[in-house]
């Protein structure tokens, strides 16, 4: 019995060392990241590269003074702001009226918005930048908020959906009894026991605008780019700088992971539409 | 009808309607729009020389070898890192899903590249690991004795893959590990009493659990894989050649490049048919395992 116990011990030993070694070959290249960007930019290319070094703050300062980077900050607070903010006032509406005032077509709706996420955003590429172009709207970052707004309302309201699902009908019909109007009904009863489902849709919305880059790359240039696009001018053989880029990046990537890492399990259930919990 | 009813009906299409109508906007216009452009002779850059083209946009467009063979590196991508992320991602969640010291840190670190900005994640393989001279990989290559592979010219595509399973496997990750938590334990206990091994707990327990989470894995990365281009913007800019020039790439050379509107939008809607047969086939396949809740 003990030589089991010895040997599942040794099994459980196994799979822990397995399981750090994969998570840190996994995690690897954001460390190696983070590493580079407090390297001088010689460091950064020597070989053989350098694990111990003295650490330098110069590329922030650089970044902070030559590239701007509070200019595309900004602008990338803004847009994923801006749309996570529009998105929430059409798709708490919708998600309200698809959870508490279904009809047979309900299912069908759901369906239906989930279907548009299905749609390339090339084959809609040639008349949205041309209708930019004559709005005037190229390089503005309302065009980005809208574009990001209309792109994950379908993500939004399915994932409003779920949470709302779960809410008891009742407390709603109490109100609507004592007769509450439509918008007490949701924003004195649902939204402030709906509050965690708020957060995570909210802050999954976040994320993917944050992170965004087909049209963020194909809409703007320097007015309106936000920080995937900085990066981006990074790939031209004269930006050369790592150490600069690596700077860059991990400012720019270090609170989407925080949130991230916050709202994991939250975050399942907005990306595979309430299928898995 | 009774008045609670109407009333909550009425209610019910006031709060729904927004999103109803921005949605089908934002759908039928510029698919419209595309749709219209397609048959014109339409270039940005002589806007005069404009005129009705019927079929010849799509003609142009499919019979030109650059098509095809974007089509190819369309599917090779997607095929590829959906075979790579649901096998990797299974193995290393069946491995993480166990109580050891650390468990919820190697959670953390495993999910991480998930939140990566392409174009970060893309820039960083592209420059810090993989660059032929000055890259990690090429200082570990020499290190064993082999000489550094120039990832980029000589296996192109091969890169990109690499990139993006390593932004895509986290998701795999994050799903399924999600799904074996809710598991039965005692069921795994009790095989494993029986005298299963721990191959057939897999093949005959988990496998089948995981199931759903794995066609939703499948369709929700096919959907965000068949729109792959930062990646592609950033590192290749579609080459050497065309060998990493996928069907969205094609589409914006001709667009914002070559400004050819009508060509572009024929492009844009061959685009659009590839990812419905995509989703429909998908659908055909893993609808099953979808509906049964």
């Amino acid at each position: 019995m003990s030589d089991m116990k010895k040997r599942r011990r040794i099994a459980e030993t196994v799979r822990a060392i397995c399981s750090w070694l994969v998570a840190l070959i996994i995690f690897f290249p954001i460390f190696w990241m983070m590493l580079t960007s407090f390297k001088t930019e010689l460091g950064a290319f020597t070989m053989p590269p350098e694990f111990l070094f003295t650490p330098t703050l110069e590329n922030y300062r650089e970044i902070m003074e030559r590239n701007d980077y509070l200019h595309f900050a900004w602008n990338s607070l803004v847009t994923s702001g801006g749309a996570t903010l529009v998105g929430m006032l059409v798709a708490v509406p919708a998600a309200y009226s698809f959870a508490f005032h279904p009809t047979q077509r309900t299912q069908g709706i759901l369906v239906w918005m989930l279907s548009t996420k299905m749609l390339p955003a090339v084959g809609v590429l040639v008349p949205i930048y041309l209708i930019a172009r004559f709005t005037h709207l190229l390089d503005s970052r309302i065009l980005l908020v809208i574009i990001f707004a209309l792109a994950n309302l379908p993500i939004m309201v399915w994932m409003l959906y779920t949470y709302f699902r779960d809410v008891p009908r009742d407390i709603l019909e109490a109100a609507r009894m004592d007769g509450a109007t439509l918008t007490q009904e949701m924003y004195l009863v649902l939204l402030p026991v709906s509050r965690g489902g708020l957060a995570s849709t909210a802050l999954l919305s976040l994320i993917l605008n944050w992170n965004e880059a087909f049209w963020s790359l194909n809409l703007t240039t320097t007015q309106a780019a936000p920080l995937s696009a900085l990066v981006a001018s990074f790939s031209s053989p004269q930006g050369l700088f790592w150490a600069r880029l690596s700077a860059i990046s991990t400012l720019a990537c270090a609170p989407i992971i925080l949130i991230g890492w916050a709202s994991q399990r939250q975050l399942v259930r907005g990306l595979t539409f309430g299928a898995v919990k | 009808m009774s008045e609670v009813a109407r009333e909550s009906r009425r209610a019910g299409r006031l709060t729904a309607s927004p999103a109803i109508i921005l949605l089908f906007l934002w759908m039928i216009v510029p698919l419209a729009m595309t749709l219209y452009f397609s048959t014109q002779n339409y270039v940005l850059l002589d806007p005069e020389n404009r005129d009705f083209a019927g079929l010849e946009n799509f003609t142009y467009f499919l019979k030109s070898s650059s098509f095809l063979h974007s089509l190819l590196v369309t599917l090779e991508l997607v095929g590829s890192v959906l075979v790579i992320t649901v096998v990797l991602g299974v193995l290393i969640s069946v491995l993480v899903d166990a109580k050891f010291p650390g468990q919820g840190v190697v959670r953390l670190l495993l999910i991480s590249p998930f939140f990566i900005m392409p174009t970060v994640s893309a820039l960083v393989w592209k420059n810090l690991l993989m660059n032929p001279v000055s890259g990690l990989f090429a200082w570990l290559f020499q290190r064993v004795g082999l000489t550094p592979i120039n990832w980029f010219s000589d296996w192109p595509l091969l890169s990109v893959v690499t990139i993006v399973s390593w932004e895509w496997l986290p998701f795999a990750i994050l799903v399924f590990v999600t799904s074996l938590q809710s598991m039965d334990p005692e069921q795994k206990e009790a095989a494993r009493m029986e005298g299963a091994t721990a191959v057939a707990v897999f093949r005959y327990l988990t496998l089948p659990h995981l199931a759903r989470p794995i066609a939703v894995v499948v369709m929700v990365e096919a959907i965000f894989l068949l729109n792959t281009f930062a990646e592609i913007f950033t590192t290749t800019s579609g080459g050497p050649g065309d060998a990493t020039t996928n069907l969205p790439y094609l589409v914006f050379t001709q667009a914002l490049l070559e400004f050819d509107v009508g060509t572009a939008s024929a492009g844009g809607l061959v685009a659009v048919v590839l990812a419905n047969g995509v989703a429909a086939l998908l659908l055909r396949v893993f609808g099953k395992s979808l509906t049964q809740a």
